[in-house]
């Protein structure tokens, strides 16, 4: 490092000389820490493009500036203090980086990221960057809300236990008008699922504006609980263009007595945050589907891991968010999706590289986030569902109830069949994972309609390899 | 109509060896076993009469079967539903919970819809059972006895 009067002199040092790099430093425990996976261009050492990364996403700029004699400038830098090879992956380096709690607002997930991944990923002398993992300290953890209600709440909420929640996403995602969506939400409820879920993309237009909408909608969900006697709901999604339009559309959903509404991810972070506190104001609970995650978080050497994106969501506080499926149409390495799960839904998570996680990370009483397992899901792969993914989920079939064969209702029948069927399985014991098929074909035989669903879907898979997978890093941190 | 509250309603009623294999399991979590019973169904009811105290240090699957077939012989035409307990620091919240005895006819619920401004409608669910006056609704309505 530069001392003395050379680092004050006016001109360009590099940044490990200026304090970014110390690989001396020790992490508090109110640190915030990141691991980083950097790609420097050629010719730049990895210590350096750590302490790039830090500097930029500190307190740096690209000069010297005698204005940071006016602070007690150590106090504020990110630290650099590790830089590891990445085994298997020439040039790319996972770079450990502490930045001090007082760099953050409390509770602002947009200042966070602002700092984190704000300037920092357009820098030249990176050829790519990636956020793989933070550890937030639990006196920071403390400053969030959290999920507006949590999995222990919504189980009790819908009076619903001890084996996976059932959705459906209402199908063709456009086009359909609201009498006919109304009789998709009503088929799929009465036929056995607790959720249908307004798609993503399905907000106001033209074909079906969203007063309508929730109107037809919350018909059908009224009529599905008076037919089970069970509570159903419907994720009204109020994604819209302002704040302003997104209460109005929550504050209708719930006068018509919607026990959850939905968002979409792309409304933002200070949007989400609003949503959850009136989430939470309102006892109304919040669904999020992660649209536009997949531009930045799936290429490993550059973006966001998706790990990342949860631990923000579960601090901001959403009731429900996509996190895979592992066995479905989209993305999503098992180990992976393990790494995701866990860090919405347990209190404690230990550093296990093999699920991507770099850190220890301890939520404290933080409420649980629902995991929603959905896209390209069906009842033939449901031992191995609740194998990977547990029975704190949400399974999420949407062509895989309402392509049914015999309708709508009967797809929801044959999902909630096959889910009963093989909880019923685990808890006497038997070896779920390796008799799941003969366990469906045995609950089949008394069930018309899980059958018609296995004989139409039963060997359909999606076996492409995931792009997105971990690297085991041989070097232990603290 | 068939409710079909409860983590098994969709499949066939269990006999006492699935209701023991369930409690089995419940055991070997270390959950509590509690023993509920209704005349109303209501899907907002979640307070069922409870059938003497939860089973915190409960031995083996057969002493909750035995509290099971007591209070179908006391209430033989209620819903009767067995739950577990996880009250691990994180939960501390029911974990299964599964209907084991139905009354022989499901009166079933009526949709009431109060039409109200501008198309919104204001629905409530009527529990059919509930029309008849508390302890006139079939079986019978002595507590437990301590």
């Amino acid at each position: 490092m530069a001392t003395g009067q050379n680092r004050w002199n006016a001109g360009v040092l590099p940044y490990a000389e200026m304090g970014y790099y110390d690989a001396d430093y020790v992490p508090k425990d109110t640190d915030i820490l990141t691991a980083f996976r950097i790609t420097p261009q050629p010719g730049v050492p990895p210590e350096e493009a750590g302490a790039a990364v830090a500097g930029e996403s500190s307190t740096a700029t690209w000069t010297v500036v005698w204005t940071d004699r006016l602070t007690a400038h150590e106090h504020y830098q990110a630290k650099c203090y590790q830089v590891d090879p990445v085994p298997g992956r020439e040039g790319e380096y996972i770079a450990y980086i502490a930045y001090d709690i007082d760099l953050f607002e409390e509770g602002s997930i947009p200042n966070l990221t602002s700092s984190i991944i704000g300037n920092v990923f357009g820098f030249k002398a990176l050829r790519a960057l990636r956020l793989e993992d933070m550890r937030i300290p639990l006196p920071y953890v403390k400053t969030f809300h959290g999920p507006p209600h949590g999995i222990v709440m919504e189980r009790e909420y819908l009076n619903k236990y001890g084996r996976p929640l059932l959705g459906a996403t209402t199908k063709p995602k456009l086009g359909l008008s609201a009498r006919n969506y109304g009789r998709v939400v009503y088929e799929a409820l009465r036929g056995g699922l607790d959720f249908t879920k307004d798609d993503e993309n399905i907000n106001s237009q033209p074909f079906m504006r969203w007063r309508d909408r929730y109107l037809f909608a919350m018909e059908g969900v009224n009529r599905a609980m008076q037919q089970t006697g069970e509570i159903k709901g419907h994720y009204l999604n109020v994604t819209a263009a302002s704040m302003e339009e997104m209460y109005e559309r929550a504050e209708f959903a719930k006068e018509l007595g919607s026990i959850v509404v939905m968002v979409d991810l792309t409304v933002g972070y200070t949007a989400l945050h609003s949503m959850s506190n009136w989430a939470r104001a309102n006892g109304v609970l919040l669904h999020l589907h992660r649209a536009g995650h997949g531009t930045y978080t799936r290429q490993k050497s550059h973006g966001v891991s998706f790990r990342v994106i949860a631990k923000w969501c579960r601090l901001i506080g959403v009731d429900h968010i996509h996190a895979g499926t592992v066995v479905g149409k989209l993305e999503g390495d098992p180990a992976m999706v393990r790494g995701y799960y866990d860090t919405l839904r347990e209190s404690l998570t230990p550093r296990d590289l093999s699920h991507g996680m770099y850190f220890e990370q301890d939520w404290g009483s933080m409420p649980a986030v629902m995991p929603v397992a959905s896209g390209g899901i069906h009842a033939g792969q449901m031992h191995q569902l609740i194998d990977y993914l547990g029975e704190d989920v949400i399974l999420q079939f949407g062509g895989g109830t309402i392509g049914h064969p015999m309708g709508i209702a009967a797809g929801a029948t044959a999902n909630r069949v096959a889910t009963e069927a093989m909880i019923k399985a685990r808890n006497e014991g038997k070896d779920f994972a390796a008799e799941g098929e003969d366990i469906l074909a045995q609950a089949a035989k008394q069930c018309r309609e899980l059958q018609a669903a296995l004989d139409t879907w039963g060997d359909i898979s999606f076996n492409y390899e995931s792009t997105d997978t971990p690297d085991v890093v041989a070097t232990p941190t603290a | 109509m068939r409710i079909t509250q409860g983590t098994f309603s969709y499949l066939p009623d269990f006999s006492d060896d699935e209701i023991s294999a369930q409690i089995q399991y419940a055991i070997d979590q270390g959950w509590a076993v509690a023993v509920e019973f209704t005349d109303d169904p209501h899907p907002r009811n979640v307070l069922w009469e409870m059938w003497g105290l939860p089973m915190f240090e409960i031995g083996d699957a057969s002493a909750g079967l035995h509290e099971v077939t007591a209070c179908r012989a006391a209430y033989p035409d209620h819903y009767i539903k067995v739950s577990a307990y996880d009250a691990a620091l994180g939960r501390q919240t029911t974990a299964l919970s599964f209907i084991v005895s139905r009354p022989a006819h499901e009166p079933g619920f009526r949709l009431d819809r109060q039409e109200m401004a501008d198309r919104r409608i204001r629905y409530s669910l009527h529990s059919y059972a509930t029309d008849r006056p508390a302890g006139s609704r079939g079986g019978s309505n002595g507590q437990r006895g301590s």
